[in-house]
C-alpha cells in the first residue's frame, strides 16, 4: 500500500486550471522526482500536500485513510514534513535551537521551566550523526555552509519522524560539493523507511536518488515512470513539450 | 600539496580567491568559541571597557567622581533608563521600537500621582501605574501584531496620545500631595537600603531575571527567534503575533515602574515627566546591543548601555563643559555603536 495517494486532484484559481486530475503515490522508503517547467503545477501541487490549498477536486489518502488538511499544521500532524526552499531557519541561531524551534526540550525546577539546552544538543548531535552530517549543534547557523543548513532543515524534520518529507528544490542555491552531501542526506531518508518527495529542476539529482520521476506540464501530470526505465533526455523532452507523454 | 604549503599559499596577498570549497572548509574546520572568547565578542563587554576607560580617565579630571555621593547619583540617574531598556530591548529584539515609552511615563505617572492623592495606598498607586502601562503596550501590541501596522508608526501616534491624556486629566497641574502613604512611596523611589538606590536594585534584580530569561525561557527563545526570522518562526509552529503583543506590554510596564520609582525621587509628578526619554532608552538599549535588524539581544546590555551615558553627562558635568553637549556625545556613541557592530559582523559573516 502506499503511503501517500494523490488521487486525481484538481485546482483552479478561477478560471485558471493549475492542476487537472493528476494522481501520484509514494510509497515508504520511495523518493519520487516531481519535475516541470516553471509554471506547470510543481508548486501548486506540493502547497496541497502541505495543507497551504485545499483541492478543488480529487482526494488525499495517507496510508488509504482520506485527510483533509485546512492548514498547513494539520498536514504536519498527519505526518508531512516540508523542507522549504529557503529552509525556514533563523540565522541568529544554533543548529540545535532551530532543529528544536517551537517545541524546545525543558527540565523542571519545582514550578520553574527551563531550556534544557544539554539534551536538546545532545540529541541534535544524534540526528545530524545519523544523516552523517558534521554539523555542530552549538553553531550558529549564520555560520554554516547551504549543505549544513540543508542538515539542520532535514534533522528538524526528523524530529517527529515524519512519513513523508516533501523537499523544495534543495541543491538549487548550494555549492557542487554540498549537493553531494544533500544528496546523501535523501538517501538517508529513504533508508530510514520515509516517503520523500523531491522538487527539483537538476535533472541528475533527480536520477541520482529518485526511484521514480512524475512530469508535470500545464497542470497535467504527462509520465510517471521508474527512474530505470527512462533517461534524462526523454525526461527533457517531456518537461518542454517535445515528447507528449510516456 | 600538504596543508602547510596551502595555508602559505593562502595567506599571500594577491592570490585568485579561495574556491568554494575551501571556504567552506574554513568554515567548518573553525573551533567552537569557548565561553570568554564569546564574551569578547560581544558589544556589552566593549561598552563596559569604554565605561571603564572614561571612569578611569575620570579619577584625573575630577577628585568628585570616585565620591560616594557622585556614584550614589550616577547609578541612580541611570536605574531609570536601565530598566526602560530592558523592556525596549525586548522590542527591539523583534526588530520593533517603541517610541511611546516617554509619554507612557508621563501618563503612568500622573494616574499613579491622581490615584494616591484621591487617597489610596501605594499598592493601588503601583497597580494604577502598570495596569495604565499595560493596556498601552496592549494596544500598541495588537496593532502591530495582529493589524501588520509598522511599530514606528504605531508607538509615535502612541507617544502623542499618552502625553495628551496626561495632559488632560492632570488638568496641567503639579501633584505632590500623595496621601496616606506619601512617605512610603517616596522612600521606594528615592532612598536607599545598605547604601545602594532602591532603582539601583530594581535595576539589577530586573538585570539578572531577564539575563535568565534570555538564556533560558522558551518565550525569550521565541522572541530571538522571532527576530531572526519571523518567517520561519511561525513555520515552526510559534504564535508569533501573541508574542509580538507580549514584547510590546513588557516593555510599557518598564515605563510604568520607572515612572512609578521617578516620582518617589522627585518628589512630585507633572505630564511632562518622561518627555524625550525615548531617545535615551532606545540609545541606551542599540549602545548595549541591541541591534535595530532584530534577533540580538542582552540583558546586561540595557544597564551598561545607560550607564555610559550616564557616565558621559556626569563627565562632562565635573569636566566642567556645557552640558549642552551631552547630547553630542550621546549621539556620537550611538553612532559609534552601530559602527562597530556593523564592523564586527563584517568579519564573520562574509
Amino acid at each position: 500500500m502506499s503511503l501517500l495517494e494523490l488521487d486525481s486532484i484538481t485546482k483552479s484559481f478561477g478560471a485558471i486550471h493549475a492542476l487537472q486530475g493528476v494522481s501520484l503515490s509514494v510509497a515508504r522508503g520511495e523518493a519520487v522526482g516531481l519535475m516541470g517547467d516553471n509554471g506547470a503545477g510543481k508548486s501548486t501541487l506540493m502547497k496541497i500536500i502541505a495543507g497551504n490549498f485545499r483541492p478543488t477536486a480529487g482526494a488525499i489518502r495517507i496510508e488509504g485513510r482520506e485527510v483533509q488538511f485546512n492548514k498547513p499544521i494539520e498536514a504536519r500532524q498527519s505526518g508531512i514534513e516540508i523542507v522549504y526552499q529557503d529552509l525556514g531557519l533563523c540565522d541568529n541561531l544554533t543548529a540545535a535551537a532551530n532543529v528544536f524551534l517551537g517545541r524546545e526540550m525543558k527540565k523542571s525546577f519545582g514550578p520553574i521551566k527551563y531550556l534544557d539546552y544539554r539534551s536538546m544538543n545532545k540529541r541534535a548531535g544524534e540526528l545530524f550523526a545519523e544523516l552523517k552530517s558534521e554539523t555542530r549543534p552549538r553553531d550558529l547557523v549564520k555560520q554554516m555552509s547551504g549543505g549544513q543548513r540543508q542538515a539542520v532543515a532535514i534533522a528538524r524534520t526528523r524530529l517527529s519522524e515524519p512519513k513523508l518529507v516533501l523537499m523544495d528544490e534543495p541543491t538549487a542555491a548550494i555549492s557542487v560539493r554540498q549537493v553531494a552531501e544533500v544528496l546523501n542526506l535523501i538517501r538517508r531518508l529513504k533508508d530510514a523507511g520515509h516517503a520523500v518527495i523531491l522538487v527539483s529542476h537538476r535533472m541528475p539529482d533527480v536520477f541520482d536518488v529518485c526511484d521514480r520521476v512524475a512530469v508535470l506540464r500545464r497542470g497535467t501530470k504527462v509520465a510517471d515512470k521508474r527512474i530505470d526505465d527512462t533517461t534524462p533526455e526523454e525526461v527533457t523532452g517531456l518537461i518542454i513539450g517535445a515528447i507528449r507523454a510516456a | 600539496m600538504t596543508d602547510s604549503t596551502n595555508s602559505n599559499t593562502r595567506t599571500k596577498p594577491g592570490r585568485v580567491p579561495l574556491s568554494h570549497a575551501e571556504i567552506d572548509e574554513s568554515i567548518t574546520s573553525r573551533t567552537e568559541r569557548s565561553g570568554l572568547q564569546a564574551m569578547f565578542q560581544t558589544q556589552p563587554f566593549w561598552v563596559l571597557m569604554a565605561i571603564l576607560g572614561l571612569g578611569l580617565a575620570m579619577t584625573f579630571v575630577s577628585d568628585v567622581f570616585l565620591t560616594e555621593r557622585n556614584l550614589f547619583n550616577t547609578t541612580r540617574n541611570f536605574a531609570f533608563f536601565g530598566i526602560m531598556a530592558l523592556g525596549m530591548s525586548a522590542v527591539i529584539c523583534t526588530a520593533g521600537i517603541d517610541l511611546s515609552v516617554g509619554s507612557l511615563m508621563g501618563l503612568s505617572g500622573i494616574v499613579t500621582g491622581l490615584v494616591m492623592e484621591a487617597g489610596y495606598g501605594v499598592v493601588p498607586g503601583f497597580l494604577a501605574s502598570m495596569g495604565v502601562a499595560a493596556l498601552v503596550g496592549l494596544i500598541n501590541g495588537v496593532l502591530i501584531a495582529y493589524l501588520r501596522m509598522a511599530p514606528f508608526v504605531v508607538t509615535l501616534g502612541m507617544l502623542a496620545i499618552a502625553r495628551s491624556i496626561s495632559m488632560v486629566i492632570s488638568n496641567n497641574k503639579m501633584i505632590f500631595d500623595f496621601g496616606p502613604d506619601t512617605d512610603l512611596f517616596l522612600w521606594l523611589g528615592g532612598e536607599s537600603v545598605l547604601g545602594v538606590p532602591n532603582p539601583v536594585w530594581v535595576l539589577i534584580v530586573l538585570t539578572a531575571v531577564f539575563w535568565w530569561v534570555w538564556r533560558y525561557s522558551t518565550w525569550g527563545r521565541w522572541v530571538i527567534a522571532i527576530g531572526g526570522n519571523a518567517k520561519a518562526a511561525r513555520l515552526a509552529g510559534i504564535p508569533v503575533e501573541r508574542i509580538i503583543v507580549s514584547v510590546y506590554v513588557l516593555s510599557a510596564l518598564t515605563a510604568g515602574l520607572s515612572a512609578f520609582l521617578m516620582i518617589g525621587w522627585f518628589g512630585s509628578v507633572n505630564n511632562a515627566m518622561g518627555s524625550g526619554y525615548e531617545l535615551n532608552v532606545i540609545a541606551a538599549s542599540v549602545i548595549g546591543g541591541a541591534n535595530l535588524m532584530g534577533g540580538v539581544v542582552y540583558a546586561v546590555g540595557a544597564p551598561i548601555g545607560a550607564a555610559l551615558m550616564e557616565l558621559i553627562r556626569n563627565s562632562l558635568l565635573l569636566a566642567g563643559i556645557d552640558a549642552l553637549w551631552q547630547q553630542f556625545f550621546v549621539g556620537l556613541f550611538l553612532i559609534l555603536a552601530v559602527l562597530l557592530e556593523q564592523i564586527r559582523n563584517r568579519g564573520k559573516s562574509d
